[in-house]
């Protein structure tokens, strides 16, 4: 470090890089949105846009993602310091500057938005804006630091993609767009409450409420074990809804079976002696949240292969 | 928020130019690429 050491210390952060700007973006948590909004757009029947139009409009979902994530890695610099697997994103890093972050998540917001607006119509603008200012306002800055109901309610950000998708293309939502919507807020909170109990020494280090936090291992053993059930069954509800056909349906209740018996070995490692520990190992835990990703990957992926492929 | 003081230039580094000027080239792609994209987004509506 120099002798003045403020300069050589604020330095990097003033310089970051192209890269760096890409992490704010979350690329990860973007490439589950980018999927899940294709395939509402892709299901929507009718749709009005033009190919080109929809990529357009898949672009915009995944930009208003990202900058959603720059926001909300700006709001939350101070606890992502504290956090082993948010320590090295771009602010806590000091590859970034704060103000740059948030400059950076408006000014794509607002571009996401417009165009979105411009290229579908204002029903997907609408709720894209809406979708943006929940993860920030609602989720970010209310409900994340104040409750253990954070994911369950914030989840609802997360959900919007294929709502939006659906609106892009038909300028409206419908009873199957809704149950899209539902099939992502019912897993929101069984893939977060997995993650949270092998990371609950974590949560605790920054005093975010998360659910093990709060109410401890053996409840959110219990709410996992809950919400996957209803999780999995809203898995089938858009062969119900007309919007994909039997081979969906059979594939979608293989897959949510799978989670749910994936949820009942958490609820039984819950058993072992060490089980409330803080460093307990939580396989099973470990375990649900991979396939909770792989689950939601391969029913949206099956959603459009029935689609397309089969013309359901 | 907190006012940063400024860099002194002789402290800057020929690695943190080198970033400067790969994140001012990257601006200027994204606006390149933005007003491209409306461009063609004008286009596509007035062939549709």
């Amino acid at each position: 470090m120099a002798a003045d050491g403020t300069t050589q210390a604020l330095a990097p952060a003033r310089f970051g890089q192209a890269e760096d700007f890409f992490a704010l973006l979350k690329p990860r948590v973007m490439s589950l949105v980018v999927f899940t909004g294709l395939v509402g757009l892709l299901l929507a029947p009718e749709s009005m846009l033009h190919p080109f139009e929809a990529a357009v409009a898949v672009l915009c979902i995944a930009v208003a993602a990202g900058a959603a994530g720059a926001v909300n890695m700006w709001y939350d610099r101070d606890i992502d310091a504290l956090m082993s697997r948010t320590a090295d994103r771009p602010i806590p890093a000091g590859t970034v500057e704060p103000s740059e972050a948030l400059a950076f998540g408006i000014v794509l917001s607002v571009a996401s938005v417009v165009t979105m607006t411009l290229v579908a119509n204002l029903a997907a603008g609408a709720l894209l804006a809406f979708s943006i200012l929940f993860y920030v306002f609602v989720y970010t800055m209310w409900l994340k630091r104040r409750t253990a109901q954070n994911i369950v309610i914030g989840g609802a950000a997360g959900a919007f993609p294929p709502a939006i998708g659906w609106a892009a293309a038909t300028g409206e939502l419908s009873l199957a767009a809704i149950a899209l919507f539902l099939v992502i807020f019912m897993w929101t909170p069984p893939h977060f409450w997995a993650l949270a109990l092998f990371r609950a020494g974590d949560y605790a280090k920054a005093g975010v409420p998360m659910l093990p936090v709060v109410a401890g291992k053996r409840e959110t053993r219990r709410q996992i074990l809950i919400y996957s059930v209803p999780m999995a069954l809203l898995g089938v509800a858009p062969s119900f809804l007309g919007v994909t056909g039997p081979v969906y349906a059979a594939a979608a209740a293989v897959l949510g079976f799978v989670f749910v018996a994936g949820a009942w070995a958490v609820w039984r490692d819950g058993a072992h002696p060490d089980a409330d520990k803080a460093d307990f190992a939580e396989p099973a835990a470990k375990r649900l949240f991979g396939y909770s990703i792989v689950y939601l990957f391969l029913l949206f992926g099956l959603m459009m292969l029935d689609r397309v492929a089969l013309g359901a | 928020m907190a006012v940063q003081p400024e860099i002194d230039p002789s402290k800057v580094t020929p690695a943190m130019w080198k970033a400067r000027r790969g994140k001012n080239i990257a601006i200027a792609l994204a606006v390149a690429g933005f007003c491209a994209l409306f461009y063609a987004i004008t286009i596509v509506k007035m062939v549709k």
